[in-house]
């Protein structure tokens, strides 16, 4: 199974969601990147 | 992070995923009012933000809070249906977790919602009392009962 491919540009990935029409999922994190 | 192949799988699926980390960006954090890790926020297409929850959880108490997610995502778009389907389908695959009694809550509006029928708020009442007779859904439920 390949890794999630995460951005970490959440404006980009707003845009993403709603021309994929696809939920966003945003995780806040403090373990490393 | 996520090595669950099942939780990758269900995230890459369903999900555009987007991680901010606290150091590196701390304004991504104040924009959206995370003030703990981890949070994670479930947005619709349109930035709706449909669900939120806070702190680590096993891999599936972590996959049904994301499908509970999806559930509330379809009950807040109105397709009932699909949203009942959802919420059961919850309270099903993961029984132990804790994502399933409020799944079997909602999946009672959303038929209620679907229909009109009082009854359906009853049946979830009486589910309630019978299976699950101690919990906080049951004290929700209980209203229904009568």
């Amino acid at each position: 199974m390949p890794a999630i491919q995460w951005s970490n540009d959440v404006d980009a990935a707003i845009l993403q969601a709603r021309a994929k029409h696809v939920p966003l999922l945003l995780d806040f994190n403090a373990a490393p990147v | 992070m996520y090595p669950n192949p099942d939780v990758s799988k269900f995230i890459t699926e369903h999900f555009v995923p987007v991680k901010t980390h606290i150091k590196e960006q701390p304004a991504v954090f104040k924009r959206f009012g995370a003030q703990w890790t981890p949070t994670l926020v479930v947005f619709d297409p349109d930035g709706g933000e449909r669900y939120r929850f806070e702190g680590y959880l096993p891999a599936g108490e972590f996959l049904a809070q994301l499908e509970f997610a999806l559930a509330k995502d379809a009950f807040a778009r109105e397709q009932w249906g699909d949203a009942e389907r959802r919420f059961r389908a919850i309270a099903q695959r993961y029984p132990k977790s804790d994502a399933a009694l409020e799944a079997l809550y909602w999946a009672g509006v959303a038929k209620y919602k679907a229909g009109g029928d009082p009854g359906a708020l009853k049946e979830t009442a009486e589910q309630f009392t019978e299976q699950y007779p101690e919990s906080a859904w049951a004290k929700k439920a209980s209203v229904w009962a009568a």
